[in-house]
């Protein structure tokens, strides 16, 4: 198993982006990846895309993409893990060059959210959620969200209002990124008078419709250092998954998956959530910020919120959380927010996070979640000094 | 839901059938043919009550498509008495009466029309135990 780096990393701002499709956007990101990285063509591109087929009736994204991105003939494949199929593409990226299949390897992860109406793609979403014993019963993945949030809210005694915090800090942290859907920051009575969606989740619980594209380029650390490209070592990767429909979990309350994925990540790099900088977790919704910090490590069952309460999430704080403005304000195309994640991490570790940087940061973790909790992929990034 | 995928599960949406696993014993809805709790083929059917109590709920103010007629209404996950959970619309109750422990039977109630000459899909709903009144 070799040691893998990220050598180069792309992005496009995330928002309505009416002028770029699907395929111009993912190309975008891929040029830009490897002109950060200094190379022309990678012998493999993993494409994360969850919608491309229910949105615009496209699918074969592998071959789309990278022909449209001028690297026609090389492997290239659509990866999906619903909401994390851009850290799925990159898992499959970090195993080929590990595993010493490929040297250079791409992983884009892109969204088009926008070319259908927002009521279609709600219906689309729920294809992450079970079809036939959740989707059916008419439920959108808001309302999944809001079913785990009424249920901690009772477990623990929380207001509505505790959650606040997410949202606050989240935009607060995308004023300074300028590929951030929000770049605005929003009030706790703002948070409080925001309209229901599906009740105790309102708009400033959720994360919104929008369009983007994000990828990295990997490479061995060794060939990293031989070349002097830029790295950002990968020391933990891994994928675990959990039941589909909320109501076929163990502990509806607990992301078994993110925990069991985080584990696997920990182990593999020697290190736990004390050793970890800065966490980009999945903040989809208010509640998933909370459960994701309690799988994770970094508080106990039902004490997630009051890291937010007591804004231990800021970057001021003991475990910054979305430290670019998160799926909540940097935004939340949904194939593609896993990578945004990765860049974002990458950024910070290389120093280049602008206005939001943490000082001496040394490892950053991230986390993508699939469906409410089905699918989760957890990557650790350490800086490398050279 | 296409026509086939409606044939496959009505058993499960008309009648609540799920499965009994034969080695440990455990209640499965929806039945999934290999039984979660102890990895043993489970195939016998079992016939749930239908009687349970609400777990958790939510009120949509915002459907999916096809669902916009019928805004606002409840979705909820409902613990069934032999134990397991699903997710299901409560309907015949008004918004404030919903809360976690509420008793509830489940009834067969239509979820919607695919247009106006396509499937009208039934599935199960579930509404608050009706009391006899005795005058």
């Amino acid at each position: 198993m070799r040691d893998v780096s990220i050598v180069g990393l792309g992005q496009i701002a995330v928002g309505e982006q009416w002028d770029k499709s699907l395929r111009v956007m993912g190309a975008e990101a891929v040029l830009a990846s490897l002109r950060d990285a200094g190379l022309e063509r990678p012998e493999a591109l993993y494409v994360g895309n969850m919608l491309s087929g229910q949105v615009s009736r496209q699918e074969n994204l592998g071959a789309l993409i990278a022909d449209h991105a001028g690297l026609r003939g090389i492997e290239a494949v659509k990866v999906e893990g619903a909401c994390a199929s851009g850290a799925a593409a990159l898992r499959l990226a970090y195993i080929a060059v590990a595993g010493g299949v490929h040297d250079i390897v791409a992983a884009c992860g892109v969204e088009k959210m926008t070319d259908a109406l927002s009521e279609e793609t709600t219906a689309a979403l729920v294809s992450a959620a079970d079809a036939i014993y959740e989707g059916e019963h008419g439920l959108s993945f808001v309302a999944l969200n809001a079913l785990l949030m009424r249920r901690y809210m009772h477990e623990y005694g929380y207001q509505r209002q505790d959650f606040a915090g997410f949202a606050i800090n989240a935009h607060k942290n995308a004023v300074s990124n300028p590929y951030a859907m929000f770049r605005r920051v929003i009030s706790a009575e703002a948070f409080a008078r925001a309209k229901m969606i599906a009740d105790p989740v309102s708009l400033l619980d959720s994360s919104a419709i929008a369009d983007g594209a994000a990828a990295v380029v990997l490479a061995p650390t060794e060939y990293a250092r031989a070349h002097g490209l830029k790295a950002v070592r990968v020391v933990g990767s891994a994928i675990a998954t959990d039941a589909v429909a909320l109501h076929d979990r163990n502990d509806l309350l607990f992301l078994q998956a993110a925990h069991l994925s985080a584990q696997r990540a920990y182990a593999q790099a020697g290190l736990g959530p004390q050793d970890v900088d800065f966490f980009e977790l999945h903040d989809a919704f208010t509640i998933m910020s909370a459960l994701s910090l309690e799988a994770a490590g970094f508080a106990e069952r039902g004490q997630g919120v009051r890291l937010a309460m007591e804004n231990e999430i800021s970057l001021q704080g003991r475990i910054p959380i979305c430290t670019m403005g998160g799926l909540k304000a940097r935004g939340h195309p949904v194939g593609a927010s896993g990578l945004y994640q990765v860049v974002e991490a990458a950024e910070q570790l290389r120093g280049e996070a602008g206005a939001n940087q943490l000082q001496g940061c040394r490892v950053g973790m991230t986390q993508s979640i699939g469906g409410s909790g089905a699918l989760v992929v957890t990557h650790l990034l350490e800086r490398v000094n050279c | 839901m296409g026509l086939a995928s409606c044939w496959r599960t009505s058993k499960q949406r008309l009648s609540l059938i799920g499965e009994i696993c034969p080695h440990c014993g455990a209640k499965l809805f929806p039945p999934r043919d290999v039984c979660p709790q102890c990895a043993g083929l489970a195939r016998t059917p079992f016939a749930f009550s239908g009687r349970g109590a609400v777990y958790s709920f939510s009120v949509m103010y915002a459907a999916p498509v096809g669902y916009e007629d019928y805004v606002p209404y409840v979705v909820a996950l409902v613990k069934l008495d032999e134990g397991p959970l699903l997710t299901a619309q409560l309907t015949d109750v008004t918004l404030d009466e919903v809360h976690i422990g509420m008793q509830v039977e489940m009834v067969t109630r239509k979820i919607r029309e695919e247009g106006e000459d396509g499937l009208i899909l039934y599935n199960y709903k579930f509404r608050p135990v009706l009391q006899a009144v005795t005058a």
